[in-house]
């Protein structure tokens, strides 16, 4: 038996042919936020759903929480607190009844809910929400009550997918805030998103995703600084392909992605005097993020 | 094989009760508007059939025709709640409310989650069939002492109509498709078990066809128990029910497995 919160080991998954996850293999410790960070259709959701035992994998090994999956993914899921990708909570219901409602399902009595439901609520911020109907709250409200309901059973592994998608700035870094509570308390999370700035913020490792493939992975700021360990400047305003030769010599790698030319430089100095006279370029200097790394890597952005 | 099956089979037997209790708490807010809705039509059938042809026909097998009728209409109303409940409400939940997907995040199993949902589509059955037992019985058409006979068989009818139209439901790619199996398997059953006029009046061939539909052995069991006749060939009507619901519901768990877990 494994120690580990997640174990997968050399897992493959097919639909019609087409590869989701390819030979993936990767160990989550308990205690640990764990990333998979990918752009769309990279595999992240297959993958929550192949440690939910919700799909079956084709080839390889899932274990999470010390039971085998998808054989024994009952017994696991047991300890598991989920946060899907789209809300699906019962919206003709209230919140407070949705907690009772699923609940339930953990086989939790109506007395034990009851007794859970105060701390769940404060813990999201929905204390003078309870008694609402769940179809009149804001989507930050929603998520952050999925979040409540993942927590009913007082999960050791939180699989969390997406689970800033379509919030607003503000709902995004509450929902974070609480996120790093849980982690404090520790929790083991899962996380897979395509924000950069979430993997950054939030993870102690992360698995970087591309057609189901691990292309990287590591701490954020361990695998920022063995594939960039540089400062970079983005150009836009001019066609980047024309700028390329130009700034060639003074920069260590440049990259063209859409519109924009991205130069990794040491001495970011030297890149603005060479463009001095171009009054029509706009550059924006910066410390080097997840985004160059995975556009090293790929050779294309992450944002869709 | 066994362990590929084992998620869309129920894990234990009190499981689907979570779910059961889900759907009665989302009920219970619409309960009123829900009956009135669900009984309207069987009932101005029961009326509007009975009253208008029953001055025509007069009786039917040693029974007014209203009488007579009433016993189809419960049968009907079962196979009629049962099948609604299903193909939208427990479609809509699968489908477009991605409740089940909630659900299956969860220590419940695929077969929990089928079975909670046949078991209340049953039960919104056994209220419909039920309410109009109770009018036939209030109004003289039916034996109030027969009503502990016939729920058990209403019951029952309601869990086969839910199991099969739950097949209906897992191969619907989307709720359009859903017309084809009112309109081509439930009505044209309505009219050959025996609901509206007795099936002596149906062609041989057709009596033959009919005898093996799952609202004949429904109206078979729940006809003789309203008008407080002895139930011929109790064991065989139940069995034939019995078998019309598990099998659905082990076809319908498998291919929501093949759907919903791929």
């Amino acid at each position: 038996m494994s120690t580990a919160a997640v174990d997968l080991f050399e897992v493959s998954k097919s639909y019609n042919d087409r590869v989701v996850v390819d030979a993936l293999s990767f160990t989550v410790s308990p205690g640990e936020c764990f990333g998979l960070l990918g752009p769309n259709g990279a595999g992240k959701s297959t993958l929550a759903r192949l440690i939910l035992g919700v799909a079956s994998p084709d080839a390889g090994k899932i274990c999470v929480l010390g039971e085998p999956v998808p054989t024994h993914a009952r017994l696991a899921r047991r300890g598991i607190g989920v946060v899907p990708q789209f809300d699906n909570l019962d919206l003709q219901l209230t919140v407070r009844e949705n907690l009772l409602v699923f609940g339930r399902y953990f086989a939790m009595s109506a007395a034990e809910v009851k007794a859970v439901t105060p701390s769940l609520l404060e813990f999201a911020r929905l204390e003078n929400k309870a008694d609402a109907r769940v179809g009149q709250l804001s989507g930050g409200m929603k998520r952050r009550l999925t979040l409540a309901r993942a927590l009913i059973n007082d999960p050791q592994l939180l699989v969390l997918d997406e689970p800033t998608t379509g919030l607003d700035p503000h709902g995004r870094h509450l929902i974070w805030e609480r996120l790093r509570a849980l982690l404090a308390r520790g929790k083991t999370i899962l996380l897979t998103t395509h924000f950069m700035e979430e993997a950054e913020r939030l993870c102690d490792r992360l698995c970087v995703l591309e057609h189901g493939r691990k292309i990287a992975e590591g701490r954020p700021h361990a695998l920022i600084e063995q594939q960039i360990g540089c400062q970079v400047i983005e150009i836009y305003g001019g066609n980047p392909h024309e700028l390329l030769p130009l700034v060639r010599p003074q920069v260590q790698r440049a990259e063209v992605s859409g519109e924009t030319l991205f130069c990794y430089v040491t001495d970011p100095e030297q890149v603005r005097v060479r463009l001095a006279d171009r009054t029509d370029l706009r550059l924006l200097q910066r410390p080097p993020n997840l985004e160059d790394v995975f556009l090293r890597l790929t050779g294309r952005e992450m944002k869709d | 094989m066994w362990q590929r099956f084992a998620p869309a089979l129920p894990a234990n037997p009190w499981n689907w009760i979570s779910v059961w209790r889900r759907n009665f708490l989302v009920w219970r807010k619409v309960a009123l508007a829900s009956i009135l809705g669900n009984l309207a039509e069987p009932m101005s059938s029961l009326f509007g059939l009975g009253f208008g042809l029953g001055m025509i026909i007069g009786g039917v097998e040693g029974t007014s025709y209203i009488s007579f009728l009433a016993a189809g209409m419960v049968a009907a109303s079962a196979m009629v709640s049962a099948t609604f409940e299903t193909i939208y409400a427990a479609y809509a939940r699968m489908q477009t409310n991605c409740t089940w997907d909630a659900v299956l995040c969860t220590p419940l199993t695929l077969g929990d989650i089928v079975l909670g949902e046949v078991a209340w589509a049953a039960s919104k059955a056994l209220l419909a069939g039920t309410a109009i037992t109770i009018v036939a019985a209030g109004l003289g058409y039916a034996e109030w002492s027969s009503i502990p006979y016939a729920l058990p068989a209403i019951a029952l009818t309601g869990v086969t109509f839910a199991s099969l139209a739950m097949v209906v439901s897992a191969l619907a790619p989307s709720h359009d498709y859903f017309i084809f199996y009112q309109s081509l398997i439930l009505t044209p059953m309505m009219y050959l078990s025996g609901t509206i006029f007795p099936m002596s009046q149906l062609p041989g061939s057709f009596q033959r066809i009919a005898a093996l539909l799952p609202l004949t052995h429904s109206v078979d069991l729940i006809r003789p128990a309203m008008l407080g006749r002895p139930i011929e060939s109790v064991g065989l009507h139940v069995g034939a029910l019995f078998i019309y619901a598990a099998l659905p519901f082990l076809i319908a768990a498998a291919l929501l497995r093949q759907r919903l877990m791929r």
